[in-house]
């Protein structure tokens, strides 16, 4: 049992960390708003940067552009850059979750367009698969592509929490392409235009006020044949190589939810607090789950250099960590008191975040099916859409409840 | 990075776990609680098995092995509710292994068991070192030590000190008239000793009250530094006995939910059941992180281990306290009933949760050690 590096993780960590060093009086600032296209720039620019470097996409193959190193050396790179006080890359879910899934299911000529000007930041991504009827249930999908005769298609329908959307160049979509047949397998990726013609994308405001998801309208958009990414009808295979990176993404990407030392500082600077009895023990329950997540993280990742890939359970990581997050904010502000509320209080932020975040990448209540059901073998619920064609669920689930 | 179990970690548990099989010690747990000699006796399986040894170092005739591996046969024990003394056994040898003491060897062969009459340490709200109260939550202090060249006259009382009866050797933590801690060795024979045998609730654990009343002990030639670890030690080891005994009632529970039908289905595919099983798991989980963590800590972060084993208490003994409980729901009426094994897993959590401090005094632990890092 060892957290250090091996020598050859130790010479490309002293590799990042010196190119860090030398580089990161041009970073801009970690925080900033999206809204602002100076600072979206600002962090295309440290992107390529980082690119050039090696440090964007750790784990990609060399043969497009990527360093064809392990998930261990990903959290190097994520170490020191965190380290290094400075932003990472910008578009995480286009390097992180799309571009992989490009890698496995694209073909030749999609990787050799699109791979390069993700990764250095020039056309960033987004992801298009949520829609206002299909969360847990995403095979439940609507959004509908017609093809024509001569091949092109036709894509009507809407999605949401589609974060980026606003400087996205591309996002990757899935869509309904056969009604008639059972939802999983009707069911079609592709690559779309952010600029094409019919496509409206609208900031989506959440607790805070601030717009960081939105909500993507396709009016009569036409694509080419070839915007199709896996085979049609594939979709839902394709779909769910980005969820296994997304799970990845978010696995090793969350610690930072929550600060232990400030709600540490915060406590101590109040005598009155530190002494309570209710405070400590909120305090100590919610220490002992961040630390969890974090050791369980180490064994994770032991795994993954090992080539096993975490299973689901690496979900319950998630419940934990967002959990403790909400537990300490609570605990933070309660110390401080209706100030913690203000807009510009270091609480604020994640207080209006975390309610959302149960729901990203997979609602509590879907992790725990999945969970029981992978993990403990325990039998799946009933469910009324086995086998049926999706043109005739609607009638069946209106039976149901009427029933 | 390497935050797995080695290979001979692997064969280490699964060699604890096959010399534990050969006895019926969840029967026997049952047994028990109306007549006590109905537990089997272990301790030859124990000897023969290293585990007195486990921590005393090889040239004392130890197995030289850490607290990592000392946490898996804890954990072990705990799967079946095994009646060995490992809380009593092994922060002993580890504080007369700090010692170099004269009886490692005779301790290390299974010739002679000690028992830890444990203390705990002081912390940011009291500068006292104290000991488990017979009742209430007002903690006493530890047994007042008169030290004279190397012997030790001992004065106090400490409750509830696992698997004191039957010990050879009772290894205390005192303090001195100036308040610091001393480690005694105080044999079993001597006169100003009394251990009083006590059973609550769970047969499988050895309880005592231990009184010194003018007991002559020898002096132990260890720092603050080594009496504390025996404290956090013994902490991480109620963990591990504890994340053993959640992964049984995990495992029961979960068969049970997928051959027990109502309605026409198997009830563990209702969310309500599945979600609660769920939940045990993710509590085993962090548990187990910690419990590495702990393991990891003691041999590589010294500093850190104090913050460790308490965490790993702390989570454990909720998850210990809900999985045991949740064993019982899961069943329905049969769950509470002496028909089950669920009510002597249940009377596991509830004792385990009220020794050595108490699950809510290693919670506050955490809370503290946070406390003061920034402090």
């Amino acid at each position: 049992m060892d957290l250090n590096d091996t020598p050859e993780q130790a010479k490309y960590r002293a590799e990042a960390r010196a190119w860090l060093e030398a580089n990161m009086e041009q970073a801009p600032p970690r925080a900033g708003s999206y809204e602002d296209d100076d600072y979206v720039n600002a962090r295309r620019t440290w992107q390529r940067r980082l690119a050039e470097a090696g440090l964007a996409a750790v784990t990609w193959p060399v043969e497009v552009g990527g360093r064809g190193l392990g998930p261990i050396e990903q959290v190097t790179v994520s170490q020191e850059i965190s380290r290094a006080g400075v932003p990472g890359i910008l578009d995480v879910i286009g390097i992180g979750m799309l571009g992989p899934c490009l890698i496995a299911h694209g073909s030749d000529e999609q990787k050799s367009r699109y791979l390069g000007p993700m990764l250095h930041g020039d056309e960033v991504w987004c992801q298009m698969f949520s829609e206002p009827g299909a969360g847990s249930d995403l095979a439940a999908v609507q959004t509908r592509a017609r093809q024509a005769e001569d091949g092109t298609w036709t894509l009507n329908g809407q999605k949401v929490w589609t974060t980026n959307a606003q400087f996205a160049s591309f996002g990757l979509l899935l869509a309904r392409t056969d009604p008639d047949v059972p939802k999983h397998k009707g069911l079609t990726m592709f690559i779309v235009p952010m600029d094409a013609a019919g496509v409206t994308v609208r900031g989506l405001r959440q607790i805070s006020g601030e717009a960081e998801f939105n909500e993507v309208f396709f009016d009569d958009v036409v694509l080419d044949a070839d915007a199709v990414v896996g085979g049609v009808g594939n979709g839902w295979g394709t779909a769910l190589t980005v969820l296994m990176f997304e799970r990845l993404t978010i696995g090793f990407g969350s610690e930072g939810f929550g600060s232990p030392a400030r709600l540490a500082e915060t406590i101590v600077a109040d005598p009155v607090a530190r002494q309570d009895p209710e405070i400590r023990a909120r305090l100590g329950h919610v220490i002992s789950e961040l630390l969890a997540v974090r050791f369980n993280g180490y064994r994770a990742l032991t795994m993954l250099s090992r080539g096993q890939i975490p299973g689901p359970e690496a979900g319950l990581a998630k419940v934990t960590m967002v959990n403790a997050a909400i537990e300490a904010t609570d605990l933070g502000a309660d110390v401080v008191g209706p100030d913690a509320l203000e807009a510009d209080s270091e609480w604020s932020y994640l207080i209006s975040f975390l309610p959302g975040l149960k729901s990203a990448g997979g609602t509590e209540q879907i992790l725990r099916n999945t969970i029981g059901e992978r993990v403990l073998g325990l039998p799946p619920e009933p469910r009324l859409d086995k086998g049926v064609p999706f043109s005739e669920l609607r009638a069946k689930e209106k039976e149901a409840v009427t029933r | 990075m390497n935050f797995a179990l080695t290979d001979e970690q692997v064969l280490l548990r699964e060699a604890a776990r096959g010399a534990l099989s050969r006895f019926k010690t969840i029967e026997a747990a049952r047994e028990a609680l109306e007549d006590p000699s109905a537990l089997p006796d272990l301790w030859p399986t124990v000897v023969e098995a290293g585990w007195p040894g486990l921590l005393i170092d090889e040239e004392h005739g130890g197995a030289g092995l850490g607290a990592f591996d000392a946490l898996l046969v804890a954990e072990e024990c705990g799967r079946v509710l095994a009646a060995v003394p490992v809380l009593g056994l092994l922060p002993a040898s580890a504080i007369l292994g700090a010692a170099g003491d004269q009886t490692l060897p005779a301790i290390a062969a299974g010739e002679l068991r000690p028992a830890y009459v444990p203390a705990r340490p002081p912390h940011d709200l009291e500068s006292a070192w104290t000991v488990d109260a017979r009742s209430g939550l007002k903690r006493p202090p530890a047994p007042r030590a008169t030290v004279s060249g190397d012997g030790v006259t001992l004065e106090g009382e400490v409750a509830f000190v696992p698997d004191a009866p039957g010990a050879e050797l009772l290894v205390a933590v005192a303090v001195t008239d100036d308040g610091s801690p001393v480690a005694v060795a105080v044999e079993a024979s001597d006169a100003g000793l009394a251990v009083e045998p006590v059973m609550r609730y769970d047969a499988t654990r050895s309880l005592g009250h231990v009184t010194f009343s003018g007991a002559q002990g020898r002096l132990l030639d260890v720092d603050a530094g080594a009496l504390a670890d025996a404290w956090y030690l013994a902490q991480a080891l109620i963990a591990g006995e504890s994340i053993g005994a959640v992964e049984t009632c995990l495992r029961v529970s979960v068969e049970y939910a997928k051959e027990r039908f109502t309605f026409g289905r198997a009830i563990g595919s209702y969310q309500a059941i599945k979600h609660e099983l769920t939940e045990v798991l993710r509590q085993l989980e962090n548990a187990r992180g910690l419990q590495y963590y702990a393991g990891w800590a003691r041999e590589s972060k010294p500093d850190e281990f104090a913050l460790a084993a308490s965490a790993a208490r702390s989570t454990a003994g909720h998850a210990l306290d809900f999985a045991a409980r949740s064993m019982i729901n899961v069943h329905g009426g049969i769950g509470a009933t002496w028909e089950h094994d669920a009510p002597l897993f249940f009377r596991r959590a509830q004792l385990s949760r009220r020794l050595l401090g108490g699950t809510g005094d290693a919670t506050d632990r955490v809370a503290e050690r946070t406390l003061s890092a920034v402090a």
